[in-house]
């Protein structure tokens, strides 16, 4: 069984219906850590030890937050900017995070239709993720297509409960230690180059 | 010389006036002021005022009694309850003490014992009118002499029932018919003992049942009516009413009243009280003091000048011995041993009480009781010259010194000045120095400074809001000063003056309550630190978060509330004007309180910002999509 870490960052949990339901799957699971950063951290003061420990003692760290102006909140930032140390997590000697496996879950309001090169927003979800797939290769982890709730703002019940369903069996796959691109119906975001992350395995 | 009474009151009213300011101008105590006035305008200098000084004397007194009633106002039953063990053992000390030797003194002089007896009654009681008024205008209260102080003077008060109820005992002839003067000899004396005991302790519990049953809702009933000065007229009523009982049954008028004050201590019309009879207390006091200065007989002076000179001297080093041993019994620090000292070595106003009874009782011859009134008299009117030289000269160099050697050597002075280094200051202290940044601290408590010193920080001791002080701690160079004073009087004092004298260095100032805050915003402060308001936001957020609301959200939220409140303390500062009367106050406070919440609930539970909010876009989308 493989530990999963589950780093959740909302501003406004309380207000996200579509969250709300999502965190259901993970929360209160055998083998999976649910760390909710923004009630940890309300000020903002990372305790970057006791992430450091938590990350050491994880085999699977899933990044779990809304999707905001193409990017993550500004705590889960903080995160990154604070707990990610040179010499620790990248860089020389830097091995610290070395094959551990990395997911990113993220919902958006806007749905499929316009992250594309003719929707509004022109830009696919994956290239905006970019910037984090890089994080995560730099510091020598897996980064697995990312799996993304989208259109949350008009979501029905149903959709909602599927939804939380394919979150459940992510995080069983995960937990075995099994690949989750095969998993049936889930939206994965599947243009990763395949060849770099071939490197890394 | 003398005239009508009005023209008496004239001369004691031109008196305090003109000499008080005189004394306050040049820095120094108003007791000595008044003291002063007294023996200007007496019988011996210009004259105004004739021998009728000492019947002032004894109306006078009641500024005692008033003043012991609102020390009880400020001491809660179960504060005084802890102070039981200090009062008896330090009070009974230094009784004992003093009264052994000084009796060995006034016989080695030749006075027949039952004379040395008495006398070292008298010698042994302090001035609690001096020594309590000296305390009040310094803020020394809470001090660690201060406390001790107050304990020996509580105890002096008690013990001078039973030096009345000796007195007779000791007396030559028979009993000299009834006098009842002042609380020497009685009706109940009349009565056998068991009554007598009873009579006693039924007129303490009186004050007690009656402080709790009949004071307060009196109290309650003249609140309602509306009608200022019959707030004024019940606590007078009060205070005479237990010093009247007192009297009855021999005890000591100032100690009822004490009593009668601690029981009110925990009535909501205590702050009523306090601000009602202050004036009158002050008042008073001053006429006793200067009642004292006109007292001082300079014919007996003259007369017998040697002796009268070694008897003040002799009885000042005496009574400093003892307590100076006390002090160092009860392990005070250097500085505190010696103001201790200093403040209780002159006989007090009892010693007139007792001199006057015994002479009635003729234990005393007239030329006897003359000597000792004046040695007494003398003796509280170089209190305050004495407390001056050991406050200037001696403790600037003994014990905690006012500033130390390097301080002087041109150090580099810090831009920063901290005042105060309390549980407040200290906190504010510390984290400055992790910064690397040294505020230079001024505090009075002389075993803190200690301390301060052997951890390396640099530290002025003494008062404040003494210029020279703040000019040696470096304020004319300093950027900023930094109040974390307990005591609001001090605070605003020191505000003021800082504000006048040296307007360009910046004031951060501790505020204990918003009240304290719209003072000092109306004083032109900027930079208000409320201790009450960050700290309890906290709570109630960590309440909150119990209840399961976010705490990222709360945090947000306090931010906000912490921020209204303080716009909301600027606007309300205008419209708070401090009133003098408690009644109006308090109101003037609800109503203040009421326009808070009021605005609270205006700007709602939570001031809704759509930030991360997506219901509004999916509202305005399910529009859209509805056309």
């Amino acid at each position: 069984m493989k530990t999963v870490l589950v780093l959740f960052a909302h501003p406004r949990f309380e207000q996200s219906r579509t969250n709300k339901a999502l965190v259901q799957a993970a929360i209160n699971r055998e083998g999976v850590t649910f760390h909710d950063l923004y009630e940890v951290y309300p000020d903002f003061h990372i305790d970057i030890i006791c992430e450091k420990k938590l990350l050491e003692s994880h085999d699977v760290i899933i990044w779990h937050h809304p999707f905001y102006w193409y990017s993550c909140p500004p705590l889960m930032k903080q995160w990154i900017d604070l707990v990610l140390e040179y010499d620790w997590a990248y860089g020389p000697n830097g091995n610290a995070l070395s094959g551990k496996t990395c997911l990113q879950v993220i919902t958006t309001g806007g749905s499929e239709k316009v992250y594309k090169e003719d929707g509004k927003n022109v830009y696919t979800i994956n290239q905006f993720l970019r910037p984090f797939e890089q994080t995560v290769r730099l510091c020598k982890m897996h980064y697995l297509t990312p799996y993304a709730v989208m259109g949350t703002h008009q979501i029905t019940d149903e959709q909602l409960t599927r939804h939380v369903h394919q979150y459940d069996q992510i995080l069983t796959k995960l937990q075995q230690g099994k690949p989750i691109e095969q998993l049936k119906n889930c939206v994965f975001q599947e243009d990763i180059p395949e060849e770099l992350n071939m490197e890394n395995t | 010389m003398t005239g009508s009474v009005l023209f008496e009151v004239i001369a004691f009213l031109a008196g305090a006036v003109i000499c008080v300011s005189i004394a306050k101008k040049l820095g120094l105590s108003a007791v000595l002021g008044y003291l002063f006035a007294g023996i200007i305008i007496g019988p011996f200098l210009l004259g105004l005022v004739g021998e009728e000084g000492q019947d002032i004397l004894h109306f006078a007194e009641f500024g005692v009694v008033m003043m012991l009633f609102l020390i009880g106002l400020e001491i809660e039953p179960k504060d005084f309850w802890k102070m039981r063990k200090t009062i008896l053992t330090m009070g009974g000390f230094q009784v004992a003490a003093t009264m052994a030797l000084s009796y060995l003194l006034f016989s080695s002089l030749g006075y027949q014992p039952k004379v040395a007896f008495t006398f070292s009654m008298a010698v042994a009681l302090s001035s609690t009118a001096i020594v309590l008024q000296t305390l009040k205008e310094k803020g020394q209260l809470k001090s660690n002499y201060g406390h001790a102080s107050f304990s020996i003077l509580l105890f002096q008060d008690i013990i001078v029932i039973f030096m009345l109820g000796i007195l007779p005992l000791l007396s030559n002839s028979q009993q000299t018919g009834n006098n009842d003067d002042h609380g020497g000899a009685s009706f109940i004396e009349t009565l056998p003992i068991w009554a007598q005991t009873i009579a006693i302790i039924a007129s303490v519990i009186a004050v007690i049942v009656a402080g709790r049953y009949l004071f307060v809702p009196m109290l309650r009933v003249v609140a309602r009516t509306g009608v200022r000065e019959l707030l004024l007229a019940s606590a007078l009523l009060i205070v005479f009413g237990i010093a009247f009982l007192m009297e009855l049954v021999g005890l000591s008028p100032a100690l009822g009243a004490f009593l009668g004050g601690v029981v009110l201590a925990t009535s909501e019309f205590k702050h009523e009280l306090e601000s009602n009879l202050e004036p009158f207390k002050n008042l008073l006091l001053g006429l006793f003091f200067m009642a004292v200065g006109t007292s001082i007989n300079f014919l007996v002076i003259a007369n017998n000048p040697a002796l009268i000179g070694g008897l003040v001297i002799g009885i000042v080093i005496l009574k400093g011995i003892v307590l100076f041993l006390i002090a160092t019994l009860f392990r005070m620090h250097i500085d505190q041993r010696l103001l201790l000292t200093i403040a209780l070595a002159q006989i007090g106003e009892f010693a007139f009480v007792i001199l006057t009874f015994a002479f009635q009782l003729n234990i005393l011859e007239k030329e006897q009781m003359d000597v000792l009134l004046v040695v007494t008299a003398i003796s509280m009117a170089l209190t305050p010259i004495l407390a001056l030289i050991n406050e200037r000269v001696v403790l600037p160099n003994v014990g905690t010194k006012e500033m130390e050697e390097s301080d002087m050597d041109g150090v580099e002075k810090s831009k920063v000045i901290l005042v105060g280094f309390g549980h407040f200051g200290s906190t504010v202290g510390r984290f400055l120095r992790t910064y690397g940044v040294e505020a230079t601290i001024l505090d009075y408590s002389s075993n803190r400074v200690d301390l301060l010193r052997k951890m390396g920080f640099k530290v002025f001791y003494g008062d404040a809001t003494r210029i020279e002080l703040l000019e040696a701690a470096g304020i004319e160079d300093a950027d900023v000063l930094i109040v974390a004073i307990d005591n609001s009087d001090k605070a605003f004092a020191l505000v003021k003056m800082v504000k006048k004298q040296f307007p360009h260095v910046k004031l951060m100032v501790r505020a204990k309550n918003r009240y304290d805050a719209y003072d000092l915003v109306n004083m032109g402060v900027t930079h208000v630190y409320r201790e009450t308001l960050d700290t309890s936001v906290k709570l109630a957020s960590d309440v909150l978060s119990d209840m399961g609301f976010r705490k990222y959200t709360l945090h947000r939220q306090a931010q906000k509330f912490i921020q209204s409140d303080e716009e909301s303390l600027r606007r309300l500062a205008e419209q708070f004007h401090h009133e003098e009367n408690y009644i109006a106050k308090s109101k003037e406070e609800i109503a203040a309180q009421e326009q808070l919440m009021v605005e609270d609930r205006e700007r709602g539970r939570i001031d809704i910002d759509h930030l991360w909010d997506s219901e509004q876009m999916r509202l305005q989308k399910e529009e859209r999509d509805g056309e």
